[in-house]
């Protein structure tokens, strides 16, 4: 490919996002929401909760997390059925009701791309989530090597079994001693 | 089909850091504390970035895409009516066909519907501000709208937004993936504004709307082209 043209640049998605990409409450149908699975998606269904933080520990209550998945066969469906968004609450907390996604089958562990977006970030962040519970498949998995020893925790989700099913935590730090890994990719 | 294959499998173009803002841009205060500051890590791109979510026809409707009417309760919206439309293409000038575009805005008055929004200026009634699109095989897409107003924030002593229309957009993989805001020629705010300047120079101006009169409909409202360009696959090996 020539590349002929530039990229358009980036900007926030400001404040007011929510009655466009979240619009339930302002009873507008979304397009895409936090609830991935339905009873008959096969797979263990899974919750997946964060809260997302500033740099000084504060949370951020205007931020979207973006996720995109395979299924629990490891495939991508066609469509957009492994597409989830959430805006961040008041709290900063955000959830998915989801599947555990399989592996690929590419020596790639199971995980899940993330994408954050906020008020204050003019470019948005690649992130991914790996479970706590697949820990051979960490160990080899070749982007998980590529992150240095003391910041690779900030992508293992960590799962807790409640009662109604597997929780998988997973805060975001945007910046401080806990940020998160962010990727160039 | 061994070329479409191929061509299917080629890696994304790095994001052009040249284009994009930095994370940290110190004049748009908020990013102070909410710019990752260590360096990003490179990472191969594998199936669950170069794919990403397909939004059918079915996931928008003939008024998404009309914000003139898509918030009517008893009348017209008040405002300029205008017509903001262009093409969404990749890097090497390759139309991005059947891509979902969503935009998001404030009404003439610059009043966001959004709860939060508590500036001293009107809601519209008629006007509710947001709008989806799925561009055609060329990788057109068209809105027709309210030509949002500027607005007050908080950033310093009397800092005002230049009129923009949000827009995101997903293109072919997760990786492709843009929020950007749309600006009009000639705001006289945009020199003063740090988020369209936490843009590097010479690429910011790509966010500005051209007029056009071609676009312009008689009698009726003036026309925007505003192109968007994503990140493109690199070159494949010679094609058969």
């Amino acid at each position: 490919m020539t590349q002929t043209l530039k990229q358009t640049p980036s900007q926030t998605v400001g404040p007011y996002f929510a009655y466009a990409w979240t619009p339930e409450l302002y009873g507008r149908r979304p397009l895409a929401t936090n609830r991935l699975a339905t009873h008959e998606t096969p797979g263990e269904h899974i919750r997946v909760e964060g809260v997302v933080y500033d740099g000084e520990g504060a949370p951020i209550r205007d931020c979207v997390v973006e996720i995109w998945q395979a299924g629990a066969d490891g495939k991508h469906a066609p469509g957009a059925a492994g597409f989830g968004r959430c805006g961040t609450n008041d709290a900063g907390y955000y959830f998915f009701d989801t599947v555990k996604p399989g592996g690929h089958g590419d020596g790639q562990a199971p995980h899940i791309a993330v994408t954050v977006f906020a008020r204050g970030m003019l470019s948005h962040a690649f992130t991914r989530l790996h479970f706590s519970d697949e820990a051979a498949a960490n160990a080899a998995d070749p982007v998980l090597s590529s992150v240095p020893d003391d910041r690779r925790g900030t992508l293992i989700a960590q799962r807790a079994d409640v009662p109604g099913g597997a929780v998988y935590r997973f805060d975001i730090h945007l910046q401080g001693d806990q940020e998160t890994v962010f990727f160039d990719c | 089909m061994d070329s479409v294959v191929r061509e299917a499998e080629a890696d994304f173009g790095p994001r052009d850091w040249a284009q994009h803002p930095p994370y940290l841009s110190p004049l748009y205060k908020s990013t102070v504390l909410r710019s990752p500051r260590k360096p990003l890590i490179p990472m191969k791109q594998c199936l669950s970035v170069r794919t990403g979510p397909v939004f059918g026809h079915d996931s928008v409707d003939a008024l998404d895409s009309d914000l003139t009417k898509n918030g009517r309760v008893n009348g017209e919206p008040v405002g300029e009516r205008i017509i903001v439309t262009g093409r969404v293409l990749d890097e090497s000038g390759r139309p991005v066909p059947h891509t979902l575009l969503e935009i998001w805005q404030a009404n003439a008055c610059g009043r966001y519907v959004h709860r939060w929004d508590q500036h001293d200026a009107p809601l519209d009634p008629n006007f509710f501000g947001a709008g989806r699109c799925i561009t055609d095989a060329e990788g057109r897409y068209r809105f027709t709208t309210i030509k949002p107003g500027a607005y007050p924030w908080g950033n310093h002593h009397n800092a005002w937004r230049p009129a923009h229309i949000h827009f995101s957009l997903f293109g072919p993989s997760f990786l492709t993936r843009l929020v950007t805001q749309m600006y009009f020629p000639g705001d006289p705010l945009l020199p003063l504004d740090p988020i369209y300047n936490g843009v590097p120079e010479g690429a910011r101006e790509l966010l500005i709307s051209r007029f056009s009169i071609d676009v312009t409909e008689p009698v009726w409202a003036l026309g925007y082209e505003f192109d968007i360009v994503l990140r493109g696959r690199l070159a494949t090996p010679m094609e058969r």
